[in-house]
């Protein structure tokens, strides 16, 4: 008994590696990494205006006391241009925007923000890309969501839509 | 001719954000720490292997942190509290992840245990 036990045993565990194996294969190869820092402080940081006319952005400016959002976007990103009609209606409904532009330069900034609307309070430039890693995030655009003391409540991955628009409210409005 | 130079310039500043550090011995560090960090937008490279802006950008950050004279240890983990133990290839081992280190050893403890069992048995016969 034991003998039989010995090679089957063995053979069960083999095929049951084959199939958590074959399985594996078979999940997508990418997957959403969402950032650890929701919960947690902003991390400090001071980005430069992009023009005189216009703040720049530091964490100070995420301490406000009233929840705000920041959209970390370029100008050279396409689901950007998507997510503009979106951004564009929080601002009318009362959401103060703060942007980042990453790895860009402020005339092509200036240039998609008369193109797609700019609906943004503060815009931080950002061209070593550095403020993607520093908030958690894998891509652009991503959109955070700080409350009044500068703690980081929600992140929305991937260009903001149109359903996501009334969420992104209601969380606002749930941490005034 | 200033076109002329745009075009021999520019991959040339992106050659040179992409320079070595000057000290060997702390580029070595800051070369073998991003082999072990996954990539976060081309998942299953690691950032030394990929050619995505993210990878430059965190190669950069490597580099930037290690000639400032932080542990690779220190980098990482800084790394770790924003994206989780996934970002690196080699997850600490700690909680759950202790299961992955010590597998491979009680394998082989098992395979001894059954060889030297049959080994011992065919000597006895």
């Amino acid at each position: 008994m034991i003998r039989r036990l010995a090679l089957i045993l063995p053979l069960a565990a083999f095929v049951i590696f084959v199939i958590i194996a074959i399985g594996g294969l078979g999940q997508p190869q990418t997957r959403q990494i969402e950032s650890r820092l929701v919960g947690e402080p902003v991390p400090d940081f001071v980005l430069e205006p992009m023009s005189d006319a216009r703040p720049g952005l530091s964490s100070a400016d995420l301490k406000s006391g009233e929840p705000v959002l920041v959209n970390l976007f370029g100008s050279w990103c396409l689901p950007c241009r998507i997510e503009a009609p979106q951004l564009d209606r929080l601002a009318e409904a009362g959401a103060t925007i703060h942007a980042v532009a990453i790895r860009d330069e402020p005339a092509a900034v200036a240039d998609f923000l008369s193109r797609y609307g700019d609906p943004f309070a503060h815009i931080g430039m950002d061209p070593r890309g550095r403020m993607q890693i520093e908030f958690g995030a894998t891509g652009v655009p991503e959109t955070y969501l700080i409350d009044g003391d500068g703690i980081i409540r929600g992140q929305w991955i991937g260009e903001v839509r149109e359903n996501d628009v009334a969420e992104i409210l209601a969380a606002m409005e749930a941490l005034r | 001719m200033t076109r002329f130079f745009a075009i021999i310039l520019a991959p040339l500043l992106l050659a040179f954000q992409e320079m070595p550090l000057p000290d060997a011995a702390q580029e070595a560090e800051a070369q073998a720490l991003m082999k072990e960090l996954r990539c976060l937008v081309c998942q299953g490279q690691s950032i030394a292997d990929s050619d995505a802006e993210m990878a430059v950008d965190m190669r950069a950050l490597v580099r930037e942190r290690i000639a400032e004279g932080q542990e690779p240890q220190e980098v990482r983990n800084y790394l770790i509290r924003r994206y989780g133990d996934w970002v690196t290839f080699s997850p600490p081992a700690r909680g759950t992840h202790l299961i992955l280190w010590a597998a491979p050893a009680v394998f082989v403890l098992i395979g001894a245990v059954f060889a030297f069992r049959l080994f011992r048995g065919r000597k006895a016969a």
